[in-house]
């Protein structure tokens, strides 16, 4: 048994980072609404990262809310996907989806009955901490799980990790502004949140569990801490981490609460460390507990264009406009909608996109509520982006390589370890959009990279078959070159089993 | 005055085997150059620059029997990376060895293949997969889109289509 892994409960304030208006007290004033059941959803097949998706059902089909319509990955062992309410399926389409760029996707439409008839199929799966780690990690998929934090990962892909694991870091340090879905989900339900990190810790064989909230959440670690007592609970601690932004990005977590940096390229698993959102840890629970898969998640709804600010629990496929009206309600219609926190969120192009697992919160903002782009002007040099970077690499530099499109100076220079969090566009004096233009670089180094390797793999290619025709020549010309010999040392021989040859031939 | 002798002819001794040693251990690897300008061409082994491959072509520019925008499928980016390499001034890419296009991939229509294998011994990179007498089909992951292929199709079946 090797010795426990040693956590800062309590890590002090870190360097980089920035401290924008929280603007979080107002939504977590009123407790989670649970939102009416939508008429129709549109649920994009695509909801897990990396992982193909196709759908199983086909239109005109019934079906029951959490039965599965689509399955992931080559062999279908990935993230499932399910309806969310019951009712037919409309129709299999492509449709506009939410996303950083306007796209469209593959989504499975389903008109509800409006009775909400639940799936049976996953009922009773059977305790979960009797069940073995690789059987929990299929369930995991088959619940269609992902990391509720936004990017959606295959949870069961990061629970079954071959590496040993020394700690599960529960991630409720929700850093962005705005954002309260996970502050809202510790507060009510923090046994919720127990029961999914004890099966997660079973999965992962680990017999550590960190939950990390941010010190502006007093009531959640409280919460949090009075469920864990209740339960004589010895393996799950919390640890509070100081409330600036980006403390809840996965890396920097692990630097503050394990003292540790987790390497460029690399995993946090590489160090033995799980990072998973407290919201997926719920979702996992919720799946055991009742057999209900993920077909809802907590939806944070604010801003100056709904009346209030609130969070609320929506139907994955739910319309935006029809949750919004459902739910809290507009008081400007026309306010701009941006899924995710006004850091890393993105502006959506209309109201009438589905909600996708991915979906944490919704900002109906007015105008001139979220910053405006100002107009840019040159870098002076301030450095102040290289003071609040969390990833500790230098923008001042990374952005005038990436103006020369120098891009062995940005491998250099660590552009990969950039986590696009959008610090050094807020500090910056002189209004550069740095992010945008780094994930435009990252998307070309990825292309030269690319290219590089192809180009690498066609001169092998092409070497090779140089020297396999070379070859065969060299061998063609030293069999004729025997024959030749042959003829020379005794011609009559040669010459006689020719002509016997030619003429058993010509005999038949 | 035999001091003086001494100490200038040992010192001339001492450079003397520095600078013999110094020049075959740092001599200037002409293969090192070569492997450079190679390293930096497409790989795509077209033949459009006029020599039989990107290495030849490499070598050709070292001697400088060849120009440096001979390569259309590298482009600009090519030429320009050649150019600081070798001190250069970039050119425009000479329009008499191929106009610059996207990267494409050869596609084979298999209903009208005839299963000669022409196209097999084209491809400098073995992307053709095919006997004589069988449906030939293209690996696209491997195909660097150089169109020798289509000049000796017998039946005209092999387009390039953009990845």
């Amino acid at each position: 048994m090797s010795e426990p892994a040693r956590y800062n409960p309590q890590p002090p304030r870190p360097a980089w980072g920035i401290r924008p208006p929280s603007k979080k007290n107002i939504s977590t004033d009123l407790p989670i609404l649970t939102a009416p059941i939508p008429k129709q959803v549109v649920i994009p097949i695509q909801q897990c990262l990396g992982l193909p998706a196709r759908p199983i059902v086909t239109p005109g089909q019934q079906v029951r809310a959490g039965e599965p319509i689509a399955v992931s990955g080559a062999t279908g062992a990935g993230p499932k996907l399910h309806a969310s309410i019951s009712g037919g399926i409309h129709a299999i389409e492509e449709r506009p989806v939410p996303g950083p760029q306007p796209t469209t996707e593959t989504c499975v439409v389903i008109h509800g009955d409006g009775q909400d008839l639940p799936y049976n199929g996953y009922r009773g799966v059977g305790d979960p901490m009797q069940l073995e780690p690789d059987r929990l990690c299929a369930l995991v998929a088959e619940a269609g799980i992902v990391g509720l934090g936004g990017a959606l990962y295959s949870t069961a892909d990061k629970l079954s990790t071959p590496h040993k694991i020394k700690a599960l870091i529960l991630n409720g340090a929700e850093c962005e502004p705005y954002i309260t879905c996970d502050e809202m989900l510790e507060l009510e339900h923090a046994d919720k949140v127990l029961r999914g990190a004890r099966i997660m810790m079973r999965a992962l064989n680990t017999s550590l569990a960190i939950i990390a909230v941010e010190r502006d959440m007093a009531e959640d670690r409280v919460a949090l801490n009075d469920a864990i007592e209740a339960a004589g609970d010895r393996n799950i601690h919390v640890a509070v981490v100081t409330a600036k932004y980006p403390a809840g990005g996965e890396r920097q977590l692990i630097q503050m609460i394990m003292n540790q940096e987790v390497p460029e390229g690399g995993y946090p698993s590489d160090l033995g460390y799980v990072c998973h959102n407290v919201a997926t840890a719920a979702a996992v629970a919720d799946f055991f507990d009742s057999g209900r898969p993920l077909i809802s998640r907590i939806v944070t709804l604010a801003g100056g264009g709904v009346e209030m600010t609130r969070n609320v629990e929506a139907r994955i496929g739910t319309e935006m406009r029809e949750l919004i009206q459902s739910t809290v309600g507009y008081s400007n219609e026309l306010a701009q909608l941006v899924m995710g926190g006004p850091m890393m969120g993105f502006l959506l192009p209309d109201h009438t996109l589905p909600v996708t697992k991915a979906t944490n919160c919704l900002i109906c903002a007015n105008p001139g509520e979220l910053s405006p782009p100002r107009p840019e002007m040159p870098c002076i040099r301030c450095s102040q982006c290289s003071q609040v970077c969390p990833a500790l690499i230098l923008p001042q530099e990374l952005l005038t390589a990436a103006a020369r499109h120098d891009m062995g100076a940005l491998v250099d220079l660590g552009l990969n370890a950039c986590i696009e969090c959008g610090c050094c566009d807020y500090v910056c004096p002189s209004h550069i959009p740095m992010t945008s233009r780094f994930i435009e670089a990252k998307r070309a180094l990825g292309e030269n990279q690319r290219e590089t390797q192809n180009a690498e793999r066609a001169r092998k290619r092409f070497e090779k078959r140089q020297e396999r025709l070379n070859r065969q020549n060299s061998e063609r010309g030293q069999e004729l070159q025997e024959q030749v010999d042959e003829l020379a040392e005794s011609p009559e021989q040669v010459i006689d089993a020719i002509m016997d040859r030619v003429k058993s031939k010509a005999g038949k | 005055m035999i001091a003086a002798t001494l100490t200038i002819g040992s010192l001339v001794a001492v450079i003397a085997i520095t600078l013999s040693i110094a020049s075959i251990r740092l001599r200037s690897n002409r293969n090192d150059a070569l492997e450079k300008i190679n390293d930096l061409l497409p790989q795509t082994q077209c033949g459009q620059c006029g020599f039989p491959g990107c290495r030849p072509y490499a070598e050709a520019i070292l001697i400088g029997a060849a120009q440096i925008n001979q390569c259309a499928p590298g482009g600009d980016a090519t030429i320009v990376a050649i150019g600081h390499l070798l001190d250069r001034p970039p050119l425009a890419p000479d329009p008499a060895f191929g106009a610059v296009k996207p990267p494409q991939v050869a596609v084979i229509d298999e209903g009208i293949c005839i299963g000669c294998a022409a196209c097999l011994q084209a491809c400098p990179v073995d992307a053709i997969l095919g006997a004589a007498h069988f449906m030939h089909t293209v690996i696209t992951t491997e195909c660097t889109g150089c169109e020798l292929c289509i000049a000796p199709c017998p039946v005209d079946c092999i387009t390039m289509e953009s990845e």
